[in-house]
């Protein structure tokens, strides 16, 4: 049966689901659940092998995009061809690294039709991993101290403030833990070459790790706010099992996040709680995280809220959804002909 | 002493702590006891009941309560009482 969603072209980004996983599928997922399964997707790739080009039923065409490096003319210009073919209704990007050329592009992309509902680059800025400490303090937030490291020589200062164990973090993305001088060099060499400067180390905060995906109105306030506590945690830090849980600390402490910055679009809280109780912020994802549809499955369809809002509906905010909603992710050798691969190595469409 | 009121148990003994994401799974007499509790029976009936239904000495239970008790602290089941001592 039609509805007024029936047809609408939305792009996604993220479609690497592997051991890192984009939040590509997830947000698909839930947005065929939200708005009907008669919704055009286009999926939107940076490389030939993510599996989300390839997974039947979810993804309608995928185009490859320009490296984000490329810069904002690339992205437009590759972004308005894609249009003249599609009519895009709507684009959620869901790379941190791409995000700062979408923001900039936004403007004129709903020039052309294409609305998107992201955050402004201050408040972009103001969560970085550069940057979260100082947020932390000026907003009463419990960010665990870090140090900025511009080089190897940085290492012994960091140490010497922050102690062992210590984590050491990529700009956008990675993560290791250091017991050692050693390791802590080797994880800074890492992620130097992967993601360039500052390499951030953070103190090391022992305790239970969770979640919270979260949908900023931009007026201050929160549409929707989902926790998660990881059960089965893989060697990149990422949540490959989890469970929605109840908890108004976490509520009110994304809500205390969306009045400081005003927060428009989706974000992750990742959060440590302590022996203590005490919740530290340890990141702040400028994006919907991989497990986005555990938090439709709960009640709270985040990612088809987002394109309402990008198409100015008038949404209530949530204000329950069902704890103990468990996901375990898997992995699945799919199974494709070399043609199609051929296809969107040659011709960046499949 | 009373259990949360938003713990989940089922009559198999599982059981689920919404605010923190724990689980447990109990035996029969956890599953039987918790629900005693969460239906607000206090610890004396409980009690009562047990030594009633069970070939166990009043010395023994009292041993296995309290260790009952470090458990549901140790798995933050309990609600936490106020103590309004002078």
């Amino acid at each position: 049966m039609a509805t007024k969603y029936t047809g609408l072209c939305i792009g996604v980004t993220g479609l690497n689901a592997n051991d890192n996983p984009g939040p590509g599928i997830a947000v698909i997922r839930a947005l065929k659940e939200g708005l009907g399964d008669d919704i055009r997707i286009i999926g939107f790739a940076y490389e030939s092998l993510e599996p989300g080009i390839y997974m039947p039923g979810l993804v309608d065409k995928t185009y490859q995009l320009p490296y984000p490096t490329a810069g904002t003319g690339a992205l437009l210009e590759r972004l308005t061809y894609i249009n003249n073919q599609e009519n895009l209704t709507a684009i959620i990007p869901n790379f941190d690294a791409e995000l700062h050329n979408f923001i900039i592009i936004a403007p004129s992309l709903l020039k052309i039709g294409i609305r998107t509902f992201l955050p402004s680059l201050a408040q972009l800025q103001v969560r970085d991993k550069a940057n979260l400490f100082e947020f932390g303090n000026k907003n009463k937030l419990r960010v665990p101290p870090h140090y900025k490291l511009f080089s190897a020589a940085d290492l012994p200062h960091a140490t010497e403030e922050l102690g062992f164990p210590l984590v050491i973090k990529g700009k956008f993305y990675d993560a290791y833990i250091a017991v050692n001088m050693d390791s802590a060099l080797k994880a800074f060499k890492q992620l130097e070459a992967a993601w360039g400067y500052p390499v951030i180390a953070q103190k090391y905060i022992k305790g239970t790790e969770i979640n919270v995906a979260a949908l900023g109105s931009g007026n201050g306030g929160n549409l929707s706010i989902v926790p998660m506590r990881k059960l089965y945690i893989t060697e990149k830090g990422k949540a490959w099992a989890g469970v929605t849980i109840e908890d108004n600390a976490l509520v009110e402490l994304a809500d205390q996040f969306a009045k400081a910055t005003q927060w428009r679009g989706a974000y992750e809280l990742e959060i440590i709680r302590d022996a203590d109780d005490q919740l530290f912020i340890i990141e702040i994802n400028p994006r919907f995280p991989a497990w986005i549809y555990l938090a439709a499955a709960a009640g709270q369809n985040q990612p088809a809220t987002l394109i309402k809002m990008s198409m100015g509906e008038n949404v209530d905010p949530f204000n329950s959804h069902e704890s103990g909603k468990l996901f375990i992710r898997h992995s699945w050798d799919q199974v494709v002909d070399i043609a199609e691969f051929q296809k969107m190595s040659a011709f960046g469409e499949l | 002493m009373k259990i949360k009121k938003n713990i989940a148990t089922s009559e198999n003994g599982f059981v689920f702590n919404p605010a923190t994401g724990d689980s447990f799974s109990g035996n029969a007499m956890a599953s039987v006891i918790l629900l005693a509790m969460k239906n607000g029976v206090n610890t004396t009936e409980i009690k009562a009941d047990i030594l009633k239904k069970y070939d166990v000495s009043v010395a023994q239970l009292d041993r296995d309560w309290e260790d009952w008790v470090i458990q549901l602290k140790e798995a933050n089941l309990l609600e936490l009482e106020l103590n309004h001592g002078n």
